[in-house]
């Protein structure tokens, strides 16, 4: 079993138009949405939301009035400034780290589990889907990626298939690094802007540390012939390899607006050929067909 | 005043409104760059660096001597952060939140802190704009407490234009909270109608006045207006879809400067913002 999982570090550079289109490419697969905090890839694949179950993500400290004999023992070790003045907890600032509840003299605060999010296993057009919803304003994005990971490995061993197709988070932090361990490859979409380039650099970076292979699709490419050729020049030195490029098309935009992929929208436009000549690069790439480091599972593709 | 830019959806064009923005205010103006995970503001604004800073963070250290082994640590720590073997206690310092509770309860006095490294800031100046951003380090995880750490150093004399990160959760609310306005980017597509209706339960939980940029404004439909239109949320500008400044941007230069007619309607922006700000004052 193999997982790309797409990344940018910017966003908006095309990561989820360019799974969906995978996804009509790709047999055999399962698809996970690991951009739990604005999820899209749903837009277009129309899931069928077949199960849905609460996300746990944490508990949070609240302040029982009856029991609080207001000693401040709570402000003084809260790190997080999250209790007032007038003793009430924030629950936007709290950490959910309980030591208020701990070392509280009186036993006035209870740490009750909250439900921070919902995720969902669905039936799509093109197969079975792992996707999820963070609640607003919440905590513990890289718990619910890791979680909708793990979903998604399921499926693929129940129903013995052989692709994972992750549609990543932008950034390199903490859902980020949720979303890229013991994945086979990493595929950062950049796009030809200084922003692209820096970023897309960051993201390399974070695959060398976490030792996970990356390759780069350049997005857009004709918007700056220049930052193209520095993002290719870029890859050589990082030894990032270069799968292929796709004209700026307004008609992703188009197809989004029908909820359909690029090839179900217009499969003979110029980002259509593009992208299938993309896919079956890195299909047969080295990088793509070793098993992952530290993969627990035997790859049988 | 404080004017926290965001979105929801990466890339619709919160550098480019945060910098712009900037450079189109006939006063003291400041900006805050919190996309620590991706900062990008500094590759429009060039700015001259003056002083940098590493963010740091407490994370415990056991002293074999003293320690008894009891794990009162360990289970303290929500985190997973402490394991304590029979003879060793081992620390992962990347899931270490700096709490502070292994260190409050152990009974020994076995844990001292010692300080590691989230990331850095920068201060710089670009002209007259006092310029700060945040770095995360690559694989560090926290990245709300660099974001506080350079919202720390916002001048209330000035106005500060904050440089928002993408999503919902909390490195956006920790760019977002206690601002005086938040200006939402947003394109009119159906992936940034989405994101942006989450942006707007953010902002509503935060409960600040609020305001829109379309960005890209002519790609897409027109499902971003009516939303807008039905929410009463004010669209305070237009940036029309054109390729020419998408290649302005593409090389990391400036609207304002290379599209001139862009100084004023910046300035209009802010002074709409202004309005806004000064309506809820009173």
């Amino acid at each position: 079993m193999r997982e790309l999982v797409i990344l940018s570090g910017k966003g908006g550079t095309g990561k989820t138009s360019i799974t969906a289109a995978f996804a009509s490419l790709a047999e055999n697969m399962v698809m996970c949405d690991a951009d739990v905090d604005a999820a899209d890839l749903h837009l277009i694949l129309n899931p069928d939301f077949n199960k849905t179950s609460d996300f746990k993500g944490g508990n949070e400290a609240v302040i029982n009035k009856d029991k609080c004999t207001e000693c401040g023992k709570c402000i003084e070790v809260c790190r997080f400034d999250a209790i007032s003045d007038t003793f009430k907890v924030d629950p936007v600032e709290c950490e959910g780290c309980g030591i208020c509840f701990d070392l509280c003299p009186e036993e006035a605060i209870d740490f009750p589990e909250v439900i921070c999010g919902q995720w969902h296993i669905s039936n799509t057009r093109f197969g079975p889907m792992v996707h999820a919803r963070l609640g607003i304003a919440q905590e513990n994005s890289g718990k619910l990626v890791s979680l909708v990971r793990q979903e998604a490995k399921k499926i693929a061993l129940k129903q013995d298939l052989d692709l994972i197709l992750t549609d990543g988070p932008p950034g390199i932090g903490c859902p980020v690094i949720a979303s890229i361990g013991q994945a086979t490859a990493i595929l950062i979409v950049a796009e030809p802007t200084v922003t692209g380039l820096h970023d897309m650099e960051r993201v390399g970076e974070l695959s060398r540390h976490f030792n996970v292979p990356a390759m780069v699709l350049i997005n857009k490419f004709d918007l700056n012939f220049d930052q193209t050729k520095k993002i290719e020049e870029l890859a050589q030195e990082k030894s990032i390899k270069v799968v292929g490029k796709i004209p700026f098309d307004e008609t992703f935009t188009h197809a989004m607006i029908q909820a359909k992929t690029i090839f179900e929208y217009s499969k003979n436009s110029q980002a259509s050929i593009d992208i299938k000549k993309i896919w079956n690069t890195i299909i047969a790439m080295p990088e793509f067909n070793t098993p992952a480091a530290n993969n627990i599972f035997i790859p049988n593709a | 005043m404080i004017i926290s830019i965001a979105s929801g959806k990466g890339g619709t064009g919160k550098t480019t409104v945060s910098t712009n923005l900037a450079l189109s205010i006939d006063q003291e103006v400041q900006l805050l760059d919190c996309d620590v995970e991706e900062p990008n503001a500094h590759l429009f604004l060039n700015p001259i660096i003056e002083k940098n800073e590493p963010v740091l963070a407490p994370v415990p250290q056991i002293d074999l001597e003293k320690c008894t082994f009891c794990k009162k640590c360990m289970d303290i720590c929500r985190f997973g952060a402490i394991a304590v073997l029979k003879k060793d206690v081992l620390i992962f310092e990347n899931l270490c939140h700096s709490c502070g509770g292994c260190f409050e309860i152990c009974p020994e006095d076995a844990i001292i802190e010692k300080a590691r490294s989230l990331g850095e800031i920068e201060h710089g100046k670009t002209g007259d704009i006092s310029f700060i951003h945040g770095r995360l380090d690559i694989g560090q995880v926290m990245v709300p407490p660099i974001i506080k750490k350079v919202r720390s150093y916002s001048d209330p004399d000035a106005v500060t234009i904050i440089d928002a990160p993408p999503g919902t959760s909390c490195p956006v609310i920790a760019a977002m909270s206690k601002a005086d306005f938040i200006l939402l980017v947003t394109e009119p597509t159906p992936f940034g109608l989405h994101d942006l209706k989450l942006a707007v339960e953010t902002v509503k939980i935060l409960d600040i006045p609020h305001g829109l940029v379309i960005n890209r404004a002519g790609l897409g439909n027109d499902d971003v207006k009516s939303y807008a239109q039905k929410e009463g949320i004010p669209i305070l500008m237009e940036i029309p879809f054109d390729k020419k400044i998408a290649q302005i941007y593409s090389k990391g230069e400036m609207i304002v400067d290379r599209l001139p007619e862009y100084k004023k309607k910046f300035h209009i922006l802010f002074e709409k913002i202004r309005q806004l700000v000064e309506a809820k004052g009173v």
